[in-house]
């Protein structure tokens, strides 16, 4: 047991006690997390900063104003709804169609056909606050709906896989790409069940993944490979993580972005308190990174310079990088 | 630099703790273990009323002769009132007077007893009782049962009993039958049974008092019979006919009078509760640290009374059930519904007992899951929905109570005791959970919750951390350091060993 946590400790594993008391409560004061918990507001923060965003259709607020629901999607096919307080991708609902027939019914990313009524009564529950952190009342998004990118197409089953990169003190300290699962329902959260890839800071390859916390080499549902793969735009990708840092101001923050077919990097969300599964995706532990940036901070560096410093201190571990091809 | 405050911190609280505990523990004399061989009983009877206009004058029957106990100490404590004991025909009575009073009043008398077999019944011989004035047909009822008896008995203690026994007839003969046809009360009856001893001549009289055992917050006076057979007091259960007093009775008063006497006050209530402690070390230990002149002991909880010191000692294992959390949560990392949760249902524990509890707990968790998932089919609003699953959870509990109240098991009686709504946001968190992360991380965090559950009341219920908690509330102040410590906790947590095994194995 002493020897096991001894191990982890040298390869510098970061745990939860130890997330929350030396990083999340002396890096993030807790002013700052609205800034993330709302996504309305970080989506406009993104906005201002110049940030590539997926475009906001409408916001509901009130229960009163649900039955604007059909004039926002009037004439669109496809869009998500979001809680803006939603935490760990819960209430999130994803409309990729509608019915040919009958425009009224729609059709979720699962395939599955739902009617107006039910997308209604889940728009209320959202303003009513079941997604929300504190259960308090919320607002739903209906926001743009990425078309992903080919390039994660057969590590994927249904369902967006996005890009998480931890930013610490504004340097990119560890990367990950999350690929849904039938078993997460299309969902690119681990804890639902999805797979996620260690990213080789240096080159945006992807390396293997792990599920349910165990180390896999293939998509369980497509059977594709999933280490390898390269990531599309990687220097923009770490450089608009790197902003996330100037825009909001929290010293460890998780950055989300999926890639769009056709609008690349699009920042999604950002998060005060990333999970510590990046770090059995990436096959090391975060507190070495996080002392080599602590060591080399300076506060005057641009995201430009940040992510180059990202780039060329964080090269995957030597004997995960030797990939299978 | 917060990790040095968080030490100094720390460290200042578990000096100052161990420090007070060592004083009242070597220099003082507390015990540290419950003291099993010399239980004292303190008796402490609250006499409530509303105060007339006028003056007040409260006559309360206390304890004068009491066969197998003898007294400690004895007080009264009320506010502004003359006190005085007095001799009347029924033993020792307090009097308490005041010339004016407001409001709601309330007079405490308070008496410590221990065991001792070798205080005896110390009365003289009383007189034959003369005749008592009864009137017809009462009369002829009592003559013809007075003599049917006697016929049937050798002496006054086969007399007795055999009257007890037709008494006590399910099917009793129509004399017995008027005779006890005004009865409403033991008290009543046992009266009723003096009246015809004494027409047989036989020294008879009414004894109430209390069985002693553990610790009672509202206790009932019980009536006794006791006769004299002119060389000693015998007593009989009024409803057996046995010749015996319960375990450890004590007397508190004997004769047909009433227990308390209120003048010029209204809404009389009396009230008492019973209490087995060590107060015999305690009370050596207090006398000892007023003649040093310390102050230590004015903070004792023992000076409360008896009614607040049963619920701190309650109160004062809910830290032990808080410490045992932290440990849990964040050194063993186990996963719970809701921060406190589990240290409540662990308190609902304390009465119901761990495996009814337990029972119980999952049993109502289990039907108010199914029913949530009922409602979901509504698409009920947040707020009524919460409320939907609290009502589910009230009636629920009221079934469970009721079922098992037929089926005979007064344990399911118990499931009052669970704190409803928690149980109402437990199943709502559970539900949800269910539904986005699925059966098996609800089950986990409903199972994480019933563990964490479990092991804070193993440590809630042990007896001599609750003695010693009791005693040394100081220590208190050690379990908040620990906390503190807990809190600043920067290592693995011991799941997270098993989390993170890729990582360390590889």
């Amino acid at each position: 047991m002493f020897e096991a946590a001894r191990k982890l400790h040298r390869i510098g594993v970061l745990g939860l006690n130890e997330r929350n008391a030396d990083y999340i409560m002396r890096l993030n004061p807790r002013r700052l997390y609205p800034l993330v918990d709302d996504k309305v507001l970080t989506k406009k923060l993104a906005l201002e900063a110049g940030m590539a965003v997926p475009d906001l259709y409408g916001i509901i607020a009130h229960q009163g104003e649900v039955r604007k629901f059909a004039d926002i999607v009037a004439d669109r096919d496809s869009f998500v709804i979001k809680p803006a307080r939603g935490s760990g991708g819960d209430g999130i609902l994803v409309v990729t169609g509608r019915g040919k027939r009958k425009r009224g019914n729609y059709r979720l990313s699962s395939g599955l056909f739902v009617s107006e009524g039910e997308i209604l009564h889940h728009i209320s529950n959202t303003v009513g606050g079941q997604y929300s952190l504190s259960g308090n009342r919320d607002t739903a998004l209906i926001e743009y709906c990425v078309h992903f990118d080919p390039t994660f197409a057969e590590v994927s089953y249904q369902g967006v896989p996005d890009i998480r990169v931890v930013v610490y003190r504004g340097y990119p300290a560890m990367a990950m790409v999350r690929l849904p699962t039938l078993a997460s329902d299309g969902k690119a959260n681990l804890h639902q069940g999805a797979i996620g890839a260690g990213v080789d800071l240096q080159t945006g390859e992807t390396l293997t993944g792990v599920l349910d916390n165990n180390v896999v080499d293939e998509h369980p549902d497509t059977g594709a490979f999933i280490a390898g793969l390269k990531i599309p735009r990687w220097d923009f990708i770490l450089e608009s993580s790197a902003k996330g840092y100037d825009v909001t101001g929290l010293g460890y923050l998780g950055v989300d972005m999926v890639i769009d077919r056709d609008r690349g990097p699009l920042i999604l969300e950002m998060n005060a308190r990333p999970g510590l599964n990046i770090q059995i995706a990436n096959g090391t532990g975060l507190a070495n990174r996080l002392a080599r940036i602590d060591e080399s901070f300076a506060p005057e560096a641009t995201p430009a310079e940040r992510a180059a410093f990202a780039r060329g201190e964080f090269p995957a571990v030597a004997e995960r990088q030797t990939s299978l091809f | 630099m917060k990790q040095r405050y968080v030490y100094l911190l720390a460290a200042f609280l578990t000096v100052i703790g161990m420090s007070v505990f060592i004083f009242k523990w070597q220099v003082l004399g507390f015990p540290l273990v419950e003291d099993q061989e010399t239980p004292v009983w303190t008796i402490e009877a609250a006499v409530n009323f509303d105060s007339g206009p006028g003056s007040i004058k409260v006559q309360l029957h206390v304890p004068t002769l009491t066969p197998g106990f003898r007294m400690l100490n004895e007080n009264s404590v009320s506010r502004g009132y003359g006190f005085s004991l007095n001799y009347g025909s029924g033993g020792r009575e307090a009097q308490w007077a005041i010339r004016r009073a407001d409001g709601e009043q309330t007079i405490y008398y308070r008496i410590s007893v221990y065991e001792d077999d070798s205080v005896d019944q110390s009365d003289t011989t009383p007189p034959f009782p003369p005749l008592p004035v009864i009137d017809e047909p009462l009369k002829t009822a009592v003559d013809v049962l007075v003599s049917d008896v006697r016929d049937h008995s050798a002496d006054t203690a086969s007399f007795t009993t055999e009257l007890l026994r037709r008494v006590n007839d399910p099917s009793p003969d129509p004399n017995v039958e008027l005779l006890l046809s005004g009865v409403d009360s033991s008290a009543d009856f046992v009266g009723a049974v003096t009246t015809i001893l004494a027409s047989a001549r036989i020294p008879a009289r009414m004894v109430r008092g209390f069985a002693l055992s553990g610790r009672q917050r509202s206790a009932t006076l019980v009536a006794w019979l006791e006769v004299h057979d002119g060389d000693q007091w015998l007593y009989f259960n009024p409803v057996t006919g046995e010749e015996s007093l319960p375990e450890r009775f004590l007397v508190w008063w004997r004769g047909n009078e009433q227990l308390l006497n209120v003048e010029g006050g209204s809404d009389v209530e009396v009230g008492f509760a019973i209490q087995r402690n060590q107060l015999d070390a305690v009370a050596i230990a207090e006398t000892h640290a007023s003649q040093q002149g310390t102050n230590a002991v004015d903070f004792s909880l023992y000076s409360l009374p008896i009614q607040t010191q049963a619920v701190y000692s309650v109160l004062l294992m809910i830290p032990i059930g808080a410490l045992i959390m932290v440990i849990m949560r964040n050194l063993v990392g186990i996963d719970a519904f809701g921060t406190f949760m589990p240290v409540l249902i662990a308190l609902a524990f304390r009465e119901t007992k761990l495996f009814w509890g337990v029972v119980l707990f999952t049993t109502l968790v289990a039907l108010g899951l199914s029913i949530r998932f009922m409602l979901d089919r509504l698409r009920l609003l947040l707020v009524p929905r919460l409320s939907a699953v609290l009502i589910v959870v009230v009636m629920l509990m009221l079934f469970i109570s009721m079922t098992s109240h037929r089926m005979g098991m007064e344990t399911g009686l118990s499931v009052a005791l669970f704190p409803m709504v928690i149980i109402a946001m437990t199943i709502e968190r559970m539900s949800v959970v269910w539904e986005e992360r699925g059966a098996a991380d609800a089950m986990r965090a409903g199972l994480g919750s019933l563990v964490v559950a479990i092991a804070a009341y193993i440590f809630m219920g042990m007896s001599w951390l609750e003695h010693l908690i009791f005693t040394f509330p100081e220590l208190l102040l050690v379990i908040l350091a620990m906390v503190l410590l807990a809190g600043r906790y920067t290592g693995y947590r011991l799941t997270e060993l098993r989390r993170f095994k890729a990582l360390s194995t590889d």
